[in-house]
């Protein structure tokens, strides 16, 4: 049974749409399930290589700008008397586009920044986001500064007279939802195979992986390219969402959330983040619902913070799977595995 | 009996040659040569600071050695990474006791057999029917690896919930895992009672039975002297002996420096 509960969280999360018809509610889902996205991608790098990006929010950031800037089209020099001009294109390349460019930003700060690691890795990520904040508010010929990118197109699929529409609130909820799906999926399959044990390794123990063979810093970059790119598809998907962006997409404060939501969930657990996000996304709106003064809404959110650290330091998912014994350490498709190999042994 | 060997003997599986490392104006090892043959026990032995595990470290790309060179298969080892040199074929343990604590016993088998993987982030995002073979292909082997050196019981436990004894046996089938021709054991008996340390070296003969050729530093005597074909005796960096497990008992220089008067009173 608890087999097909995923499926059927989804399932439920599919029908919302059908049944829940105030446009404000599915905002928060929108943008709570948005930065899920983002931190399931973050935990792949704090979690399963145990590598602290603080400076995450630049590949959604990057994702966002790089998607906007091509379905908008632009004109910018990027070199002295070297103009490059690319026409709009279609919102669905564009959004390709920017996952591409988060991820080639992931692989070269990946392979800068993990030659070094712990705290000197945090600050390179950190001095990464704030240049590309910096350059993201200066070059105003290309991002417009902090006049920002305005009338950013919605995702449209299809020809005309066939068209889907991504403007209107339930069908955004529905793909960012498809889109939170297959990056679980991907990540998933990544931790549940050789490349995820070999991040898990590096995590427990980097001399004894290494002795046996694994590449750490190669398994470093692939962790780092693909949490770059699912954040890019997250900022993609930001941008197409509330039509505008601006160099204030780069804040720490959002990479300090997406922290909070993988912390709390339970870092280095498939559902950590998910929890933690639903938790904290959801917290904020459902705080203000009860007409608090804003102070006391943010009190509220630390104190919560706080008492979910200090009584499950580990998250609320390993608490969970401890309480009830559904370890993901020896989850069901290896603990199966396993039992089959005994019978045939 | 040789002081120090000069020339790389043909068949030799493991060839150490002049190697010196110095940190500063400390010589932790000065012009160390030595030989391992394919299916050979080579024990290191000497006192602590002897320089025994800084020429594990050289050995396995840990260290880089101020001079010298190593050869394996005929083949300078010098400036590949770690895991390069594992790819090779030469694994090690490491001294502490070296396990992935916080995954299970299974787990870290696991991780050990990545060498013998052959999926590719693509096909594993792809989620190819290939991966999912190959995983069952694999958790085979961790089990039979777990059975060769008796922990298939504690499969699903922690390991760093295992007792000590229990973690040394995991970090040995951890290095088995990756499918060494040379495997470098080192201090894998300290901390054992006498029964596992007699159980241990039972283990050590079976590893060499398949085919692996090991060189030890350990200073349990009785475990060495049990399983060598071959004691090197290591002093301040230098190499004062190198012969079978008998001549380097009766060697005044050895017993002088490392072994003690008791202990050759007792041995003879």
């Amino acid at each position: 049974m608890t087999r097909w509960l995923p499926h059927l969280f989804v399932l439920f999360l599919a029908s919302v749409p059908l049944w829940m018809t105030d446009n404000y509610i599915l905002h928060i889902l929108i943008t709570t399930g948005i930065f899920i996205i983002a931190a399931m991608s973050l935990n792949l790098l704090l979690g399963y290589t145990g590598q602290l990006s603080l400076g995450h929010v630049a590949f959604f950031g990057i994702g966002a700008y790089a998607s906007a800037l091509l379905s908008l089209g632009f004109e910018a020099h990027i070199a002295p008397g070297l103009l490059v001009k690319v026409l709009p294109k279609p919102v669905w390349f564009a959004m390709l586009g920017g996952i591409a460019s988060a991820a080639v930003c992931g692989y070269a700060i990946g392979k800068l920044a993990f030659r070094v690691r712990g705290a000197y890795f945090v600050i390179v990520s950190i001095s990464f986001a704030e240049v590309v904040r910096l350059v993201a508010l200066n070059w105003v010929e290309l991002t417009q500064g902090p006049m920002a990118l305005n009338n950013i197109p919605a995702l449209k699929l299809g020809a005309a007279g066939l068209e889907l529409s991504f403007l209107k609130k339930p069908m955004v909820y529905t793909l960012v939802l498809a889109v939170a799906v297959l990056s679980y999926v991907l990540i998933r399959r990544l931790v549940q195979s050789r490349a995820g044990r070999a991040m898990i390794a590096l995590r427990e123990n980097e001399s004894l992986a290494t002795s046996v063979g694994i590449d750490v810093t190669a398994y470093l970059v692939l962790a780092t390219v693909v949490a770059s790119a699912i954040a890019g598809a997250a900022g993609a998907l930001y941008a197409h969402y509330v039509r505008i962006v601006d160099p204030d997409i780069f804040l720490f404060i959002y990479t300090v959330t997406m922290v909070i939501m993988v912390v709390t969930g339970g870092k280095g657990t498939l559902a950590g983040p998910i929890v933690g996000g639903v938790l904290f996304g959801l917290l904020p709106e459902s705080l203000r619902a009860m007409a608090m003064p804003p102070e006391v809404q943010w009190i509220a959110y630390g104190v919560l913070m706080v008492l979910v650290v200090y009584f499950l330091p580990r998250g609320i998912v390993p608490a969970i799977n401890e309480r009830w014994g559904a370890g993901e350490a020896t989850a069901s498709p290896l603990r199966n595995l396993v039992v089959a190999a005994k019978a045939r042994s | 009996m040789n002081p120090a060997r000069d020339s790389a003997k043909p068949d030799a599986l493991l060839s150490v040659r002049d190697l010196s490392i110095r940190f500063g104006g400390l010589t932790a090892i000065a012009s160390m040569t030595f030989d391992a043959n394919a299916g050979e026990i080579v024990s290191l032995i000497g006192p602590n600071g002897a320089g025994k595990t800084s020429a594990f470290n050289a050995i396995t790309g840990y260290l880089k050695p101020t001079s010298g060179d190593v050869r394996f298969k005929d083949r300078s080892l010098l400036g590949l990474s770690s895991n390069a040199i594992a790819a090779r074929g030469v694994v090690r343990t490491f001294q502490k006791t070296s396990v992935f604590g916080g995954r299970t016993v299974l787990d870290n088998v696991l991780m050990g057999l990545h060498l013998r993987s052959r999926q590719t982030a693509i096909s594993i995002l792809l989620g190819l029917t290939s991966v999912a073979r190959e995983e069952r292909e694999l958790t085979d082997e961790a089990i039979e690896m777990l059975a060769f050196v008796g922990l298939v019981p504690r499969a699903h436990e922690l390991a760093s919930a295992l007792p000590y004894g229990e973690q040394r046996l995991l970090g040995v089938a951890i290095a088995l895992a990756a499918k060494p021709s040379l495997l470098l054991l080192d201090e894998p008996v300290s901390g054992l009672n006498p029964a596992e340390k007699a159980s241990f070296m039972g283990l050590i003969r079976r590893i060499r039975a398949r085919a692996i050729t090991i060189v030890l530093v350990e200073h349990d005597m009785r475990t060495v002297m049990g399983v060598s074909d071959r004691v090197v005796v290591l002093n301040q960096g230098r190499i004062i002996c190198d012969g079978a497990p008998a001549e380097v008992q009766r060697n005044p220089e050895v017993i002088k420096a490392y072994l003690g008067e008791g202990f050759a009173r007792a041995h003879h």
